[in-house]
């Protein structure tokens, strides 16, 4: 089955995507901040990165950017977390090269539907 | 689902503690990073809120965030209202939380008066309208539809055909668009006729296979609405998309919709695009399970207090082999006891270290206790805080807060003075309250120092004499008469304010600190300031004691505590103002009987020995019977009948199975005075 990498500097969200994905039959793998993300997507090669925007260290308009430069980053759907409010940030995350989005809050059934909407 | 919310409702009392910090910041440092990471902190709770249950603590974030929001655009300036108002609007954030997801309360608590005044107050600050506010993160949006679409029922009158012709970008294979997944998802809507044009197709030489080329042709003929085939489309918002609805018998599907009929070929579906130009990574990656980000891991502190008490267990443990090997004497033995011996000691180190907190987790709380105060008291003060890095056991830790905030208010009441009279004095205008932690050996050294009036000795000395703390006679040097404020009701504010005077004295700070097995000392210049030092353990688990013996019991006494050890018989003895006191290198120390004070019956010994302690600040002597040594004590607390005896601080159990009973060292001198006062007062 997949693998999915959720990058989010809340453990919170991190832990809705991985119970949400997991029981789906996904495996999940994690990340606090677009650096790190970076890591695990050499590392782990998923094929559906979730990745917040807000965050410490690399932001995910960073990441999602430099994701998009390497192989492993290349082709694969990246969604991003967004807020209705910030339309701007999407447009800048689908500039970076972000393939869509979901706007928090979310809920399971919001998560699963994207996911298998990239993954088919 | 449980285990998240959780996780969140702990992300967010840090990130509430994390937000006070960063506000006072702000009014030293406005700085765009500090900005920044307030308007992250809001993002959070207002993003995440809503999915753990807390969505009206989401919609008042909601607001809060606007604020910051209009300050990272420039478009507002971080001035002393809006940091008042980030403070309040940061204490509501606690009430919602605090509300542990009820959500009737919560919204009880949203619509209160409190919440709409806070809101009001951010709206005019941000130059919203009332409205406009509310259009809040907690609405469903329509990025969530996507699966919803193949639900959507027609608006009635059978099925309809949209003939759709969709051209993505040409970067949206590299970025994750799958033009064949789209295909597939409208099928499930209903039936599709599917065809690509490939007239845009560059020459081979000049292909790259990763740029998208193809515009994709489909008729479709579905119950579902128009909003449910855009919905299939919605992440590409950015690509060529027409759909038209189409008459039901037009015929020839891709006649029209096609330029050149020829070029384009009926595609076989589902069409190899994306399948050839975007290689797909190798599923069921590697190392899944293990990838947990990040190198720390959040533990209930219960579990820590489970690992300590096994190792005081094992501490035990492995006193009494040493016992074991100490009687058979047996090389072999020895070499593996020693071994073992050293491993508990590194176990014990490694395991108290990871009780340790940096004491910037209680300091950081005082930032808001002394503005919030100064404003109250109308003083300007400044708070320095050095060494916040400075580990200390988290148990300490819980325990020293009360009493610290007990000095911040004596300080900022009693000894920083208002700004017309520091001018006066020839001081700045505004006071400065330093707070400081630093390791010296075995200890903690927090200090409390300000730079205010200082202590006034003569109207100490009044009131002792007045309190029949102090003969009317007595001349004592100022360090003790500075020592005497922390004696059990002792107060020279001369009328109780509301801030520091709640009916606890500096004794009950004393008593706080000795009970972790710490000391109080204050040194203070007149007109100058004040500074107490708190001599903290670093650790109250396990200690390194000095094994005493009284009679047949054995006794110990905390090291930390331990000055030296003298032998009686060598010391000059003599009587000073009613105080037995030895002579030790010219310097005259007073000494009790150790076994006088516990009320244990006097030893006959001859040859006795002396422990020197230091104990709030003044050197005193216990005599004892003898010394047999020194080991590590594993401090077990006393059933509640026994604490309630002054001077033992606790019980232990030694190498051979005995229990021994653990000196509190400064209560016991306290206790020793008070006795030798009491004395001396019914033989006067």
């Amino acid at each position: 089955m997949s693998t999915i990498l959720t990058v989010d500097d809340s453990e919170a969200v991190r832990d809705l995507v991985r119970f949400t994905l997991e029981a789906e039959g996904y495996s999940v793998v994690e990340a606090e901040n677009g650096q790190e993300a970076l890591d695990r997507l050499r590392a782990d090669r998923p094929a559906l990165v979730i990745t917040d925007l807000n965050m410490p260290v690399m932001n995910g308009i960073d990441f999602i950017r430099s994701a998009r430069g390497e192989a492993a980053g290349s082709g694969i759907p990246i969604v991003m977390l967004t807020t209705e409010t910030a339309p701007e940030m999407k447009a800048q995350g689908k500039e970076a090269g972000a393939t869509g989005w979901i706007n928090k809050p979310f809920d399971a059934d919001k998560l699963i539907a994207v996911t298998r909407k990239l993954l088919g | 689902m449980e285990q998240a919310t959780a996780a969140f409702v702990q992300e967010a009392h840090e990130i509430l503690s994390e937000l006070e910090d960063l506000v006072l910041g702000l009014e030293d440092d406005p700085g765009p990073a500090a900005i920044d990471a307030i308007f992250r902190s809001l993002h959070t709770l207002k993003g995440s809120g809503a999915m753990f249950g807390y969505s009206s603590l989401a919609r008042f974030a909601h607001h809060f965030e606007n604020a910051y929001e209009k300050v990272r655009a420039g478009e507002l300036t971080v001035g002393r209202d809006l940091v008042n108002l980030s403070l309040e609007a940061r204490d509501l954030l606690g009430g919602f939380l605090a509300l542990e997801g009820d959500v009737e309360a919560s919204e009880a608590l949203l619509h209160s008066e409190q919440t709409q005044r806070i809101v009001a107050r951010i709206q005019a600050v941000t130059g919203e309208g009332g409205a406009a506010g509310e259009r809040t993160a907690a609405r469903p949006d329509a990025a969530g539809r996507p699966d919803a679409a193949g639900a959507m029922p027609a608006r009635g009158g059978g099925p309809r055909r949209y003939r759709i012709r969709f051209r993505p970008l040409r970067d949206a294979l590299r970025n994750g668009m799958r033009p064949d997944l789209l295909m597939r998802e409208l099928e499930d809507l209903g039936t599709v006729a599917l065809a690509v044009d490939a007239g845009a197709l560059p020459p081979l030489d000049a292909l790259d296979p990763a740029d998208a080329h193809l515009t994709w042709l489909a008729e479709l003929e579905t119950e579902a609405g128009r909003e449910a085939v855009e919905d299939v489309f919605i992440f590409a918002d950015d690509a060529e998309l027409e759909i038209e609805e189409i008459a039901a018998d037009t015929a020839a599907p891709f006649d029209q919709a096609l330029p050149d009929a020829g070029a384009a070929a009926p595609a076989p579906r589902p069409a190899g695009e994306a399948g050839a130009t975007a290689p797909r990574p190798a599923e069921g990656g590697r190392g899944t399970g293990a990838a947990r980000p990040g190198e720390s891991l959040r533990i209930a502190a219960s579990r820590l207090d489970e690992m300590m008490d096994s190792l005081g267990e094992l501490v035990i443990a492995q006193a009494r082999l040493g016992a074991v090997a100490e009687r058979i004497s047996d090389p072999i033995l020895e070499t593996v006891v020693e071994e073992i011996g050293a491993l508990v000691l590194g176990l014990r180190d490694a395991t108290l270290s990871i009780r340790m907190l940096p004491v910037e987790t209680v300091f950081g709380k005082f930032r808001r206790v002394v503005r919030d105060l100064s404003a109250e008291l109308g003083k300007e003060v400044r708070l320095v805080i050095e060494g916040g890095e400075t580990e200390i056991d988290k148990n300490v830790i819980d325990r020293i807060g009360d009493p610290l905030v007990h000095m911040i208010r004596n300080s900022l009441d009693h000894g920083i003075e208002a700004a017309d009279d520091r001018t006066a004095a020839g001081k700045p205008a505004a006071g400065t309250l330093r707070l400081s932690a630093r390791q010296e050996g075995g200890e903690i050294l927090v200090t409390i120092e300000d730079d205010g009036r200082g202590l006034d000795a003569a109207a100490i000395r009044a009131k002792a004499v007045e309190r029949g703390l102090l003969p009317e006679e007595a001349e004592p040097d100022e360090r003790t008469l500075h020592h005497l404020i922390f004696e059990p009701g002792f107060s020279t504010a001369r009328e109780l304010s509301a801030v520091s005077g709640r009916g606890v004295g500096m004794d009950a700070v004393r008593s706080a600190i000795d009970q972790l097995g710490g000391a109080v000392e204050v040194a203070s210049r007149a007109g100058k300031g004040t500074r107490v030092t708190l001599r903290l353990p670093v650790t109250l688990a396990i200690v390194d004691g000095l094994r005493v013996r009284l009679g047949g019991q054995v006794y110990v006494i905390p090291l930390s505590a331990v000055e030296e050890c003298v032998e009686m018989d060598r010391a000059e003895t003599g009587r000073r103002s009613g105080r037995t006191v030895l002579r030790i290198r010219d310097e005259l120390v007073p000494y009790v009987e150790l076994d006088g004070v516990l009320g244990l019956a006097a030893s006959g010994e001859v040859s006795r020995r002396v422990v020197i302690v230091r104990a709030s600040g003044a050197r005193v002597g216990l005599v004892v019977d003898d010394i047999l040594g020194q080991s590590q004590t594993v401090i077990k607390s006393l059933s509640p009948y026994h604490r309630a005896i002054p001077g033992l601080g606790g019980a232990t159990i030694l190498g051979d199975g005995r229990v021994a009973l653990i000196i509190d060292v400064a209560t016991l001198i306290r206790q020793a005075e008070s006795v030798r006062a009491l004395l001396e007062r019914e033989a006067a």
